[in-house]
């Protein structure tokens, strides 16, 4: 049998967690690589491979270290965490050490239904140690749905160790139905080090988003882009504070854009600071309605201004 | 066929309201160009978007194959066949060319099929499907793109406001192959607001606009003598002191 073949299986889960785990971590029946899927509290099924091993932590804390070996080329991990049962709280904390010189894709997501009338909550602490010359490639969605009253609140941390000449980027999406979060995220950067930073959310009803992110670029050569795209409905409320600090010779690049719509209302802070002479950073923000050019000419093309809402809207989070 | 009776349009200025078209009547029947031209400000771009339903008529009726859509909205109009590429494109942050193409098209295009309409207008389509429709291309850039979405679209009646806006030289000798192309098809009627010679030279009929009002509307080969054309210009129409007088004969029809 080859590792490829190897490497999948079949994964037995219900309606609802199918959907979800669709939706969050693009899982549909079977998962290519290691893995390691929570739900409601627990793990239910973990998989690793020759190059990647998923253990639960030594510490005794809730979560899981993912450690990827040195030289791993192309190999991706899913962590989905779903969350069905309602009034489950839950704090989770998982640790990535990533070889040097390795190349991953990490596929993360956390999804809450809720029929119920109490709060479900997870909150994912991400740790990663990325070792010299690595590659990571993360993707992180949040998604709530259920038709209870119980808020639906995800709050991650993510903490991100750049050695030597690695490279990350990180793409964080909250698509909807997720009441409330408080999104921290802190990454510090060696030598030549580079991070991309995405981060796409949505909110409506009456959520709230809050999003601070700290880069701190402490290399010579180091580099870093954080781009946060958001649209605001209805009663919603979000908040942006990027901060890019330049403590070497490096490049940073913050760029918020928002589409406020309804009676929401959006706060973005971007923020630089220089620590020294040769640090080059640069931020810009933006927030506005959808600009009534784009609807019409959608609609000269046969869309309903329903229609061309949505396809600006997704394009402008995809 | 396209048909308009008596439309008017006013819009609120400083000092009260101020009248943008007055009483325009005319016919376009399927199959023909029709280019409008005249001075700015006359009221061309006004007249096209009150087609589309961008705008709506303070009076008068507007027919399309017999039915009046006065009433209709922009999505009912593109619904019915009438389609728009405007002087000032939209910029999308977030909307690959592709995608635009694909709505426009009302299908999923592979390369091959995007590159077909892209470079009607001069764009390469390896170059340009996967980038964004936003402010990191050019307005000539924009301009083209527009212009392909309409070719994508297809629709019985095409309204090109200023095609030749911001367009470079080498892409509008494309452009106005393209146009020459369309008027083999007899299924399909254009109108292109202008002032390019080479244009005008396209049209079937040839419409002038100054204040508001049809001051000639004639097959090409009658109007386009009377526009007393700078040549030092390099075929730019003239400005309005130069327009001719009043030819209501085809617009009374």
């Amino acid at each position: 049998m080859d590792e490829k073949k190897a490497a999948t299986q079949s994964i037995d889960v219900e309606a609802i967690q199918k959907r979800l785990l669709k939706t969050v971590a693009d899982i549909e029946g079977k998962v290519e690589g290691a893995f390691n899927i929570r739900r409601d509290g627990g793990t239910v099924e973990r998989f690793s491979t020759k190059n990647i091993e998923i253990r639960a932590r030594a510490d005794g804390l809730p979560g899981i270290d993912v450690i990827v070996a040195p030289g791993t080329k192309n190999e991706s991990v899913h962590i989905p965490v779903i969350l069905t049962e309602a009034g489950l709280n839950e704090k989770v904390y998982n640790d990535f050490i990533i070889g040097a010189g390795a190349d991953v894709t990490i596929i993360a997501g956390c999804a809450i239904h809720n029929c119920g009338c109490d709060q479900s909550e997870h909150d994912g602490v991400h740790t990663f140690n990325i070792g010299k010359g690595a590659k990571v490639r993360y993707s992180e969605k949040h998604y709530g749905e259920g038709e209870g009253t119980g808020a639906r609140v995800l709050n991650p941390t993510t903490v991100v160790h750049m050695e030597a000449d690695s490279f990350c980027e990180m793409e964080m999406t909250q698509i909807e139905g997720v009441s409330s979060t408080i999104r921290d995220t802190v990454a510090h950067l060696g030598p030549n080090a580079r991070l991309s930073v995405i981060e796409k959310l949505l909110t409506h009803d009456e959520q709230t988003a809050v999003s601070d992110i700290d880069i701190h670029l402490d290399g010579d050569g180091a580099s870093a882009r954080i781009i946060s795209r958001s649209v605001a409905k209805d009663n919603s409320k979000q908040e942006f504070k990027p901060v890019a600090i330049g403590n070497a010779a490096c490049r940073a690049h913050i760029q918020c854009d928002s589409i406020i719509m309804d009676a929401s209302s959006v706060r973005s802070i971007p923020a630089i600071e220089a620590n020294h002479p040769a640090a080059e950073i640069v931020h810009e923000a933006a927030i506005g309605r959808i600009n009534s050019d784009q609807l019409v000419k959608l609609e000269t093309l046969g869309l309903s201004e329903e229609e061309a809402e949505q396809v600006i809207i997704g394009a402008f989070l995809e | 066929m396209l048909e308009l009776k008596n439309v008017s349009f006013s819009a609120a200025g400083a000092e009260g309201n101020v009248e943008i078209l007055d009483d325009i009547s005319f016919a376009l029947p399927t199959g023909k160009i029709l280019v409008i031209t005249g001075p700015n400000g006359g009221g061309k771009s006004t007249l096209a978007r009150l087609i589309m339903g961008i705008e709506a008529p303070t009076a008068g009726q507007i027919f399309w194959n017999g039915e009046d859509i006065t009433h209709l909205g922009i999505p009912q109009r593109a619904q019915r066949g009438i389609g728009y590429a405007f002087q000032q494109p939209a910029k999308f942050k977030g909307i690959k060319i592709r995608r635009l193409l694909e709505l426009a098209g009302g299908h999923e295009m592979s390369e091959m099929e995007c590159c077909a309409y892209l470079s009607k207008v001069g764009l390469c389509a390896q170059d340009y499907i996967d980038r964004d429709a936003d402010a990191s291309l050019s307005g000539g850039e924009l301009k083209r793109v527009e212009i392909a979405t309409l070719l994508a679209r297809k629709p019985q009646l095409s309204i090109y406001d200023e095609p030749e806006a911001g367009i470079d030289l080498w892409s509008f000798s494309m452009l106005v192959e393209t146009f020459r192309t369309l008027r083999q098809d007899a299924d399909q009627s254009i109108v292109i607001i202008s002032h390019q010679e080479r244009i005008l030279q396209l049209a079937d009929d040839i419409m002038v606009i100054a204040g508001g009002k049809i001051t000639q509307y004639a097959p090409r080969e009658q109007v386009l003598p009377r526009l007393k054309v700078d040549e030092a210009e390099d075929g730019v129409c003239p400005a309005p002191a130069a327009w001719r007088p009043v030819d209501t004969a085809l617009a009374a029809k």
